[in-house]
């Protein structure tokens, strides 16, 4: 089982993993609960429910290359 | 709406197909090895396994499916875009080295790793083959209905066309030459979608698609007569005399004032310029007398702001209803789950060549991913305004988008669309023959083999699964399939998740867990699907409140039972002798 893996690496990845359930499930929790607020436009331009859509995609590459990177250095 | 087809489109699909079986051919022109069907020796470089995993994952549902529900709803289409993709978080922190490490050519193989139990491979092997069935026959469906209004061709044809295809692919070298299609047409999607997105934004917004006068705000019907003959507006329907196409922009933003056209928009622009805008969509009514079932299709003026934020497919978001928001929350919960328990997306994690080389692919894969989605909103908004949509076919949004750039375009989009099925269903038959050969024949049944046997196994399962594919392309032809991806995702999140989280965390787990957690799972999610009110109504044509069930999706409760049962039945049965290092 994945012995050739440093266990510091997996710990990273779970970390990873929670902070990104945590975007997800506070977006949908967003979506659920107050989706009134998701007509808010922050920076004038897009409102909230694009921003935050674009958003959990940039981060999941974000956070997937962070990951890579921080193995890869090992 | 009738729909030009175009020879152009036959021509690039004949092409691209006959190029993809020739270049099979000559990558299964030597002996195979067992090592090399099933996982393409481990040799894949990283970035081409990460474009064939957009190349496996992006299906019909996924680039015709999102478009036209963005085109159609607005956002909620983008919902999927977005819990598609977390999936992929998943695969990658959770999964991936894991399955690289354990396994050898099978999911089951992976699950399997510290027990050797029949039981857990043959629990294994039927989920593995009873998700890509369900994800099978809406690709092979889809292939079916997409063929008539892209390329004339009859729904058996399509069916035929793209199971003989996929067969030849697989025999012929294997994961080989299902990872180089797959790459081909990863590529061929994202890029023409980044075409096609170029185009949008240097078009800008347009009042009434530029057509000024054109009626827009007058209600269309559609008849359908006891005797088949279709009515337009009391007319019968001709190429001449058809649904006006739908979907415009009735005025622009206050700061365009005076204009009729935005100009070029950059990415952010166009969606904050929407979002000031009002469009005109469209309202479907059915009623049935005794001239037959019309339709009407009314114009509806909504603000951009209303097409940009969630519910208008969701529509339990604003009814307010406790049921209806637990079923997209479930809905939420299978798609972030199920994408790492897919088993067609799993065997990918063994054709390269390490745990670093995984890595690296899944984060070539998420960007592929990522960017597409991000793609499709413009595609789905870009349609929404395009002024070209048929009211009566969300499939056919984003070619009918294409289409009003240019015929060209069209053409090379709908034989895009086309061979997006030939990847994904390559995918499906890889995995299947897998769980077949692999798993069912050579494991659970004990058949011994030689190397050059167990590829002939395969190949064998290979043929059998892409004869049942047809089969049941032709036979659920006129039932509505889209959602089975979702039950797809559900089943799988189900009946796998639990077992593979379990196995990595909890060295506790016991072989006599993984198999009850794995069956339960798989049994739970399907009854509870097949129980469930949207089932009820699309699938057996009956009213919603007959169902037993309080929501349609089954993730939310049968993901946790997967991890109870397995908890609960692992503590009663003898802890395991060699106890698991952690990962």
């Amino acid at each position: 089982m994945a012995t050739d893996e440093q266990p510091t690496g997996s710990r990273l990845g779970l970390a990873l993993f929670w902070l990104y359930v945590l975007l997800y499930g506070g977006f949908m929790a967003l979506v659920l609960a107050r989706p009134d607020l998701l007509s808010w436009r922050p920076f004038g331009g897009v409102n909230l429910a694009i921003a935050a859509g674009m958003g959990l995609i940039a981060s999941a590459f974000i956070l997937a290359v962070v990951y890579m990177v921080a193995r890869a250095g090992r | 709406m009738l729909h030009d087809t175009s020879p152009l489109a036959v021509l690039i699909f004949a092409t691209f197909v006959v190029g993809v079986i020739g270049l099979s051919f000559w990558l299964g022109r030597k002996k195979q090895s067992a090592q090399e069907y099933y996982a393409a020796h481990g040799q894949v470089h990283w970035f081409v396994n990460g474009i064939a995993f957009a190349g496996d994952y992006l299906s019909a549902a996924s680039f015709l499916g999102i478009c036209g529900m963005i085109a159609f709803s607005g956002y909620d289409g983008f919902l999927y875009s977005i819990g598609f993709l977390a999936g992929w978080v998943v695969a990658l922190f959770v999964i991936a080295e894991p399955i690289k490490a354990l396994g050898r050519f099978t999911f089951a193989d992976a699950l399997d790793a510290k027990f050797n139990s029949r039981g857990i491979k043959l629990a294994v092997a039927i989920s593995t083959l009873v998700v890509s069935v369900f994800y099978l026959i809406p690709q092979m469906v889809g292939a079916g209905s997409l063929i008539t209004p892209l390329l004339g061709l009859p729904h058996a044809v399509g069916v035929v066309l793209v199971g003989v295809a996929v067969t030849l692919i697989v025999v012929t070298a294997g994961m080989v030459s299902t990872t180089w299609v797959q790459f081909i047409k990863g590529s061929l999607l994202v890029f023409f979608c980044g075409v096609l997105t170029m185009l949008i934004l240097g078009r800008g917004l347009q009042v009434n698609a530029g057509r000024p006068g054109t009626e827009i705000l007058v209600a269309q019907v559609k008849t359908i007569r006891p005797d088949g003959t279709v009515l337009i507006d009391g007319v019968p329907q001709t190429k001449d005399h058809d649904l006006r196409p739908v979907g415009t922009l009735l005025r622009l933003p206050e700061r365009y004032a005076g204009r009729t056209s935005t100009g070029p928009l950059r990415p952010l622009e166009y969606l904050a310029a929407l979002e000031d805008s009002t469009i005109v969509s469209w309202s479907a009514k059915r009623h049935t007398d005794e001239q037959g079932t019309h339709v009407t299709y009314a114009p509806v003026e909504r603000k951009g702001s209303e097409l940009l934020t969630p519910g208008g497919f969701f529509k339990g978001l604003t009814t307010g209803k406790l049921t209806d928001r637990l079923d997209f929350a479930s809905l939420m919960l299978a798609l972030f789950c199920g994408t790492a328990s897919l088993p067609h997306i799993l065997i990918r994690y063994y054709t390269v060549k390490d745990a670093a080389a995984a890595r690296k692919s899944t984060v070539v894969g998420i960007a592929a991913i990522g960017v597409f989605y991000v793609l499709t909103l413009y595609l789905g908004l870009g349609a929404m305004t395009s002024g070209a949509l048929d009211p009566t076919d969300t499939n056919m949004a984003a070619p009918l988008l294409a289409k009003s750039f240019s015929t060209t375009l069209f053409a090379i989009i709908s034989a895009i669309a086309f061979t997006t099925v030939l990847g994904t269903v390559s995918g499906l038959i890889m995995a299947g023959s897998g769980a077949v050969a692999h798993d069912l024949v050579e494991n659970v049944c004990g058949v011994r083999m030689t190397d050059h046997e167990k590829v002939r196994c395969g190949k064998i399962a290979a043929v059998a699964l892409g004869v049942i594919a047809m089969a049941l392309g032709i036979l659920f032809k006129s039932f509505n399939v889209s959602f089975l991806v979702g039950w797809a995702f559900n089943i799988a999140a189900s009946a796998n998740l639990p077992a593979l989280v379990m196995l990595l965390f909890w060295p506790r787990t016991t072989k006599q867990g993984i198999v009850a957690a794995v069956t339960v799972g798989m049994l739970s999610s399907l009854a509870w699907i097949l129980l469930s009110a949207d089932t009820f109504e699309k699938v057996y044509g009956l009213p919603r409140d007959l169902s037993p069930m309080p929501f349609s999706q089954p993730g939310l409760v049968t993901i946790p039972l997967g991890f109870v049962v397995l908890v609960g039945v692992s503590l009663l049965t003898p802890p395991p002798v060699a106890r698991p290092a952690r990962p």
